[in-house]
């Protein structure tokens, strides 16, 4: 154990960090308690810093509409997302780190080239390739291009030029193919990796608000996002309401990443610091 | 870390599972809805904007259903958009070629955007001349706002109303405002509301009213307010000019300037009509210029005093309100058949003897139809009603048909949160008139 | 793998079936990343030099372009974006390495629990976030003003998001409070990574602090801010969902971003070939700025 000194910065630190902390995790807390307050308390200028009269009527509101349907389907949708970028950026990742190919260069530059466009512009010609596809108002229209956004790829060849390159060779001399070394010597070492990517994909693909807006119009077929934003109707702005929707979009998700919040950092660990 | 993983595998065969199923729903048929049953009758899709009950589905199942009793094979899928997304969401339908076959809304978006672009069907069949004469009967404008400059008609109205504005009557009162206020005709002059202004602010009241101008929501209210200030017009007789950079159009927003720089209104460049009507509805705003007989149903649990409906004032107390005509018009998806089964859904919902005067009463609105008489005779909402009947007469021109009229509304609430900003008025409407008469000859000129 | 000498027969060989064999684990990536990502590029690349709207389709060459610079909305809306990125990435840097300097070396649970409320606002969504600070910035119902006006700080209430003055700043502290998440756990990460001995030396030669900072670890974690600084330029120039949802690029454009104004011409006036012309000419910014950091900042990595 080191020991620590305590210094004057140190102190006035904690302090500046512990205000941070606060201002950060107010909005969670003002959506809580916000959902729960009756619109009397809402739209009093005084603000209740705790809802002393609770009520359960805007979440009632809220599930006059499908909000759990919406729920789900940002789930299946993020975490299909998900597994189809895994899978693809880590194999692709791979060879782009470990392989010396004709056109290596060129391709990895194209790959880094469009992630710097922006997802917006392409949208009318990826609506009428979902047209053409007959993928329109499906989940899958807002899938396809979140997988073959190429952050993923970049990623995982970041990841990848940490594998040492004599393992490689070892598992050539003694044998094994090419998807051989990939699934037991490439896939334990990225493993990390895949777990951060898996995470970063997670929250890009729930939070893209606007491909899902284009794409998506049944009412069935929503995202919890698209739920929310369609809470603020053009004549009414309901907090309590909103506060309800944005309060049951919130909570899974911040579960997951604390439980997996350990397991993702130690995979960004290894990843991005070798840069 | 066993644990974690078990878990995680858990989640993903979950997510494949529900990826697969929703995938199999939706891989045969992109207009969504119920497909079983009706295996050789047609299907269609509705979208509606949240039309008083139109935008929900409680109400439009049950006309649904009344359709089905008398039409069987043809089955129809709803599906509820919102102003704020809605017409995004219309726009990426028709690039994707997953158009809706109904639409529910004004002649604005029907006939001046879509009909224009040519993607909806002429309903000419649909205006036989007992339609038009019918229609006529009560309004000639709605007829030509149904019509396009090529004389097709996209858009076959059901309703129509007046957007007004509503006082806080418990606060006049105290203020000793209603003396300004003619409550037999519910019309005041523009010194009228000047006095009443200066009463209630006399009086303590800390906001009056608000003109919004935080973006395109409720902006008929401070398009009207402005306008009938100094009986501005607000375009030429044809469409084709905007002009309210006329003297009257310059005098009434100045006058809004000189009201809010004196204390007397206020304006705000973050709050959209949904964001007024809500402070209206707290009680913390005295006024809401974006009220409407839908508005009053909405929040009528919401308000504990009362929400007294006016017209908008005017120099000679004669106010000409904006107008809303709600109806359907057809995207020509290429099938015939569905266009046919589309043109009975709309006929069933506006003509029908028994549906269609329910299908007004749904929108909260009057009927465009003078046959059906009134609607809400002998229905609970009879009083309330009468009273923005009585307001039907101050109906002035429908200009919503105007070229460039989505650039317009931009321009607009720009242009309005110029001049508060204490930019001169006359260069700031100028402004605002040339923007929107490059987009009007940008629309006219393919 | 720098020798260059002319391949053999044999390497011949073996080099067309390593390529061979890398072609084909990068097939799948390569479906989504050309079927999804590079043919729509392609095409807006392509339409940007059309007139090209809901019904109309013609070739007019490099009017979409010129008629941009000409745009006085535009260039009000580009000099905004890059008004916010001229804030936000560097502070958002700066504050992130701050933030993760002071907690890194702290005990596990509590260096945990920090990264873990600044990473909260990332996963509580943007939409949800956007529309609690949405609430509190309103003028008659919101926080900041009750706040503030208690405090003694405004005299009256203030239309944060309705004040051209006020509302840029509003959208950019939003942008922040979403932003840092991810830079604090790289950096955690990255200074945890630093060599010790490294530093534990440096201290016996009798370094500074602030020398053993700069000297030893700021080049170690040069390649974590490089990443930091491209992800946060292209995420501040992309900015779209904060403004459609709290200001439509208002008051008096004062908010108006390329992103947002590049979705209002195309799908609010449906003129798509000058849309995904707005499109390329940001893709090129967005690649200037990111080329730059490379050079500044990687040059060490080279």
């Amino acid at each position: 154990m080191k020991k620590i000194k305590i210094t004057p910065y140190k102190v006035i630190a904690a302090i500046v960090l512990t205000v941070l902390a606060f201002f950060f995790l107010f909005p969670l807390y003002w959506i809580l308690t916000g959902s729960v307050k009756t619109a009397a308390v809402i739209n009093d200028a005084v603000p209740q810093w705790f809802p002393l009269t609770p009520t359960m009527d805007n979440y009632e509101r809220l599930f006059d509409n499908p909000a759990f349907l919406w729920l789900f389907n940002s789930v299946a949708m993020a975490v299909l997302s998900m597994v189809l970028t895994c899978v693809t950026a880590s194999m692709a990742g791979y060879v782009l780190a470990k392989k010396r190919f004709v056109g290596r260069n060129v391709l990895f530059g194209i790959f880094i080239c469009a992630m710097a466009l922006p997802k917006q512009v392409i949208l009318i010609p990826l609506l009428r390739e979902m047209s053409f596809l007959n993928l329109h108002d499906s989940m899958w229209a807002v899938i396809l291009p979140t997988v073959g956004w190429p952050f993923g790829v970049f990623l995982m060849k970041q990841f990848s030029e940490n594998i040492p390159g004599e393992l490689l060779e070892a598992a050539k001399i003694d044998g094994a193919g090419e998807v051989r070394t990939f699934t037991e010597i490439v896939l334990p070492i990225i493993k990390p990796g895949i777990g951060a990517l898996a995470i970063f994909t997670f929250i890009n693909c729930w939070n893209d608000y606007f491909l899902q807006l284009i794409m998506l119009n049944s009412r069935s077929k929503l995202t919890i996002s698209l739920g929310i934003a369609k809470l603020q109707a053009e004549m009414s702005t309901d907090f309590g309401l909103i506060m309800a929707g944005a309060a049951l979009a919130a909570i899974p998700i911040i579960t997951v990443f604390l439980a997996f919040q350990k397991y993702f950092t130690k995979g960004i660990t290894m990843g991005a610091v070798k840069g | 870390m066993k644990n974690w993983k078990k878990w995680m595998s858990l989640l993903l065969c979950a997510g494949m599972t529900a990826g697969l199923s929703a995938c199999g729903g939706s891989g045969g048929d992109t207009g969504g809805g119920n497909s079983e049953g009706s295996s050789d009758g047609t299907q269609i899709t509705l979208w509606t904007y949240p039309i008083g009950s139109w935008g929900d589905s409680a109400t439009v199942d049950g006309i649904v259903a009344a359709f089905n009793e008398q039409y069987p094979d043809i089955s129809v899928s709803v599906e509820y958009l919102d102003y704020t997304s809605g017409d995004d969401q219309v726009t990426a339908a028709i690039e994707a070629g997953t158009a809706p076959d109904i639409i529910m809304e004004g002649p604005e978006r029907l006939v001046t955007t879509w009909g224009a672009a040519g993607k909806m069907v002429d309903l000419s069949d649909l205006w036989d001349d007992e339609a038009l004469a019918d229609i006529s009967a009560v309004s000639e404008a709605v007829v030509n706002a149904c019509r396009s400059s090529d004389g097709a008609y996209y858009e076959y109205p059901l309703c129509m109303n007046a957007h007004c504005m509503a006082i806080n009557y418990e606060v006049f009162e105290e203020a000793g405002a209603l003396q300004y206020i003619d409550e037999e005709t519910r019309t005041w002059t523009t010194e009228d509301f000047g006095n009443a202004l200066q009463a209630l602010k006399d009086a303590g009241v800390e906001t009056t009213g608000i003109v919004y101008c935080g973006g395109q929501g409720g902006d008929q209210g401070t398009r009207a307010l402005a306008r009938n200030l100094y009986g501005a017009q607000f375009t030429d007789a044809d469409h084709t000019t905007w002009t309210m950079n006329s003297e009257e159009g310059i005098k009434g927003l100045q006058q809004l300037v000189d009201w809010d720089q004196a204390g007397l209104i206020s304006h705000d460049a973050g709050l959209q009509a949904a964001d007024e009507l809500q402070l209206f509805a707290n009680g913390t705003v005295a006024m809401s210029f974006a009220w409407n007989a839908s508005n009053e149903s909405n929040y009528a649990e919401q308000i504990d005093f009362t929400a007294y409906a006016m017209t908008f004032p005017s120099d000679d107390g004669v106010p000409e309100l904006d107008g809303g005509i709600y109806g359907f018009g057809i995207f020509d998806n290429g099938n015939d058949a569905k266009i046919d089964a589309a043109k009975k859904f709309i006929e069933f919902v506006c003509d029908d003897e028994t549906q269609g005067p329910e299908s007004v009463i749904a929108s909260g609105f009057f009927p465009v139809r003078s046959s059906f008489g009134n609607v809400y005779e002998g229905t609970d909402q009879e009083e309330r009603m009468s009273v923005f009947n009585s307001m039907m007469p101050y109906l002035g021109d429908y200009y919503n048909v105007t070229p460039g009229w989505a650039e317009q509304r931009t321009a607009w609430w720009n242009m309005l949160q110029n001049i508060f900003n204490g930019n001169d008025v006359k260069e700031s409407v100028d402004a605002y008139v040339e923007t929107s008469s490059a987009a009007t000859q940008a629309a006219s000129g393919n | 793998m720098n020798k260059r000498m002319k391949p053999t027969g044999m390497q011949k060989v073996l080099i067309r079936r390593e390529t061979l064999s890398a072609y084909l684990f990068l097939l799948p990536a390569l479906i989504f990343f050309v079927g999804f990502v590079i043919v729509p590029m392609v095409i807006c690349l392509v339409t940007s030099f059309f007139n090209y709207s809901m019904t109309e389709f013609a070739f007019v060459g490099f009017s979409n372009y010129m008629e941009m610079f000409q745009d006085k909305i535009f260039i009000r809306a580009l000099m905004n974006t890059v008004l916010i990125v001229v804030v936000a990435v560097p502070v958002v840097t700066v504050f992130s390495l701050w933030v993760s300097s002071v907690i890194y070396k702290m005990n596990g649970a509590l260096c945990s629990f920090f990264r873990c409320i600044f990473y909260l606002p990332v996963v509580t969504g943007t939409v949800a976030v956007t529309v609690v600070w949405k609430w509190m910035f309103n003028k008659y119902t919101g926080l900041f003003n009750y706040v503030l006006g208690s405090a003694g700080i405004i005299d009256s209430d203030v239309s944060w998001l309705g004040d051209e003055k006020t509302a840029i700043w509003c959208i950019i502290l939003i942008l922040l409070t979403t932003s840092v998440g991810q830079p604090i756990v790289l950096y955690v990460s990255a200074l945890g990574n630093v060599d010790d001995s490294l530093i534990e030396a440096a201290q016996v030669d009798g370094a500074t602090s602030r020398q053993v900072f700069w000297k030893i670890k700021w080049p170690q974690i040069m390649p974590t801010t490089l990443y930091i600084l491209v992800i946060t330029t292209i995420n501040s120039f992309q900015c779209y969902a904060l403004i459609q949802l709290l200001t439509s690029g208002g008051p008096n454009h004062s908010t108006e971003t390329i992103m947002y104004y590049i979705y209002y011409q195309a799908f609010k006036l449906y003129r798509y070939g000058y849309g995904n012309a707005m499109g390329v000419i940001l893709a090129i910014i967005i690649a200037v700025f990111s080329a730059i950091q490379f050079k500044v900042a990687g040059r060490k990595d080279e």
